[in-house]
């Protein structure tokens, strides 16, 4: 039993991290943002590309992944989503906008990178074994930059200017416009941070999973996944969601492996009946 | 490295397009031969398809270079017409109607075994002959006729490794786990059902995982807890495979890891490192020790064309010549797939791919299917080692 619990808690700290940087760009912009797995997705090449292939130090890898995300959202988000969310007042618009991103992004990840999956060398070698559980060294590493990576972001969206103008967006943007925040600097700033998120996790988790260019579409679907049971644009709810899902994960995955592979079937139908019930998720978004 | 690896794949991009351009205006003089590909080449599961096609593109780009390849009195230049079906049933549906109205009669794919049982109507109907990557029986055997399965399936190659595995590594306990996906579930019922009859006692046998997952441990948890002798990963797709080897040895599992897929040694290595060696997988032509050097100027070429080799292709590098030499053997089966059936109950010439001069491409399938309606690859079960498959045991199928 604590092997499962502490495989829920690691599988767990990755989900919220990934779901972090897309519950923050639809909380600030109402954006599906369906190009999310495949930032992460370049991210995780781009750590591959640093650390697996030109031999530089881990935390730069991880670094040049969150910077070229954080570049490249915030121009995803000055020349495509602003110019579309202007012009178009359906929202299904920004939808298929985000949709053809992400056909773009696999597109061009699979002509770079190749159609293989990618692994780098092990950050820290050995493993964790006792009290009943066995943990590799590299994954305790992982987690715990993960939850440093959840708490630098809370703190800096409650401590800080930009962190401030961004929940007051995400609260009530016409108020927040009244009130003197400058709408589009912030939201751009916000969605060059979620893509940040993504590109940061994909570097981090490169080192544990790999990465192959085919992933970014299951990835976004997880990502969705934990922010339906947490609730859309709320940042507590994508760490909730995170931490559920990948106990959920951890426990069926072990209480009924006879049966085959229902724990995903469970899963989903115990949500279906969880956002009938409640469809703005656990903690649902504030206005909403 | 990185800048080498785009510049790299832009000088190939400039070398498609002029190589294309080339086999347009050589085809005014020679006749084009079309052969078409249908299977995955993007998503998950993109390595299985595109190690399909880049096989294919290679052995094109060798034979036109060549000056084509002769079939009767006539010279022609081959055309690979390709189609992403997305491991999608009906794009491949799609795809294999798009073949038809090319009036193309020979197709490379699909991958999965939905795709194959999918396209079967479509392929009757059009005279069209295809080779699948997909082990249901019923599309080989009577009253099919179309469809020649372009591997060895794992109920031929699971067998001979778990009884090798029994007679020379005393394994006595072991554990399946598959994707939860048509191909990994049939392939594993096929390997429980052998492993029993064979007297191995099977630990686990309905453990699944989903084939988007990214970290194995919670479904390896419980089944390394069993401590079997051999763990099978029915089907493993081969972006799957160094993860669940990772995560087994990191659990603590010392015992024998193996699949009846085909695997890569450069993703071996990269997602598993050492963890990886003693993993025992099925291949083609691809150890030194009997590929020959036909093999080995393929594997250069595609090196050259793609940047990277795919071992895979030790396997599917067969489908392309299979048919060539066919249509050579029988030259009015170009457009005349009762021909070509014809000509496969008798067809024999000379492996390329193999050191073994008396090694000899020829339809097999008789044992398992009544008729022959597969390609006979060498079945080669490997070993991986520090980097490089190392050959355990070669075995040959009907």
């Amino acid at each position: 039993m604590e092997q499962v619990i502490a495989n829920g808690l690691y599988l767990g700290a990755q989900y919220a991290l990934i779901a972090l940087g897309l519950t923050l760009i639809f909380g600030l912009m109402n954006v599906l943002n369906f190009a999310h797995g495949q930032m992460y997705v370049l991210g995780g090449f781009i750590t591959y590309a640093v650390y697996g292939q030109l031999g530089l130090p881990f935390p730069l890898a991880v670094f040049a992944s969150g910077v070229t995300l954080f570049v490249i959202g915030g121009l995803m988000e000055r020349y495509l989503f602003r110019t579309v969310i202007k012009r178009s007042h359906r929202e299904e618009s920004t939808m298929l906008l985000a949709a053809a991103t992400a056909f773009f992004f696999d597109a061009v990840i699979l002509l770079i990178f190749g159609e293989k999956q990618r692994g780098v060398p092990k950050i820290v070698k050995g493993v964790f074994n006792d009290f009943g559980v066995i943990l590799p060294y590299d994954r305790i590493l992982v987690g715990i930059l993960a939850g440093l990576c959840i708490i630098a972001f809370i703190l800096a969206l409650k401590y800080t200017k930009p962190g401030r103008a961004m929940r007051a967006l995400a609260q009530d943007r016409v108020a927040a416009q009244l009130m003197g925040v400058q709408v589009e600097r912030y939201t751009m700033l916000g969605f060059a941070l979620g893509a940040m998120l993504a590109g940061v996790t994909g570097g981090l988790l490169a080192s544990i999973t790999g990465i192959n260019a085919g992933i970014g579409g299951p990835i976004s679907i997880k990502a969705f996944t934990m922010i339906m049971i947490g609730g859309a644009g709320v940042v507590g709810g994508a760490i909730a969601g995170g931490f559920i899902l990948g106990m959920m994960e951890s426990v069926g995955l072990t209480v009924l492996r006879e049966y085959g592979d229902v724990t995903y079937l469970v899963i989903f139908a115990t949500l279906m009946i969880f956002l009938s019930i409640r469809p703005n998720g656990l903690m649902g978004k504030p206005w909403g | 490295m990185i800048k080498t690896l785009i510049s790299r794949r832009g000088l190939l991009a400039s070398a498609c397009i002029a190589a294309v351009s080339v086999s347009s205006m050589s085809a005014l003089a020679a006749d084009e031969l079309k052969i078409g590909f249908v299977g995955v080449t993007s998503g998950p599961a993109a390595a299985w398809g595109t190690s399909n096609v880049r096989s294919m593109q290679t052995l094109e780009a060798i034979y036109n270079a060549a000056g084509g390849v002769k079939i009767g009195d006539k010279t022609y230049m081959i055309k690979v017409v390709t189609f992403d079906d997305q491991k999608d049933p009906k794009r491949a549906v799609e795809g294999m109607e798009k073949m038809a109205q090319q009036g193309i009669h020979y197709v490379v794919g699909p991958n999965v075994d939905d795709g194959a049982a999918a396209v079967r109507p479509v392929a009757e109907k059009n005279n069209i002959i295809y080779f699948p990557y997909a082990f249901p029986k019923e599309l080989y055997t009577k009253p099919a006729s179309n469809a020649v399965l372009g591997m060895i399936a794992n109920y031929q190659s699971g067998p001979a490794i778990y009884k090798y595995l029994m007679d020379n590594r005393g394994v006595k306990k072991v554990a399946f786990v598959a994707a939860n996906e048509s191909d990994p579930l049939s392939q594993r019922d096929g390997g429980v059902t052998a492993a029993k009859a064979l007297g191995l006692e099977v630990v686990a046998a309905n453990d699944t995982y989903q084939n988007d997952t990214r970290d194995f441990t919670p479904v390896l948890t419980p089944i390394v807890a069993l401590k079997p002798d051999l763990l099978v990963l029915s089907g493993v797709a081969p972006a799957n495979a160094p993860l669940l080897i990772r995560s087994a040895r990191e659990l603590g599992y010392e015992g024998l890891i193996s699949t009846e897929t085909a695997q890569d040694a450069k993703v071996l290595a990269e997602g598993a490192g050492d963890l990886a060696n003693g993993f025992i997988s099925v291949g083609g032509a691809s150890t030194p020790e009997i590929a020959s050097d036909q093999m080995k100027a393929f594997v250069a070429k595609y090196t050259e064309m793609f940047g990277e080799y795919n071992d895979e292709s030790n396997t599917k590098v067969y489908a392309l010549d299979y048919i060539l030499e066919t249509l050579k053997a029988n030259p009015a089966a170009i457009d005349n797939v009762e021909e070509f059936k014809k000509t496969m109950d008798t067809f024999s010439a000379p492996n390329p791919y193999l050191k073994d001069p008396n090694a000899k491409l020829s339809y097999v399938g008789m044992s398992s299917f009544g008729q022959k309606r597969q390609v006979a690859v060498p079945m080669v079960v490997n070993e991986y080692k520090d980097g490089a498959f190392q050959t355990l045991f070669v075995g040959t199928v009907d």
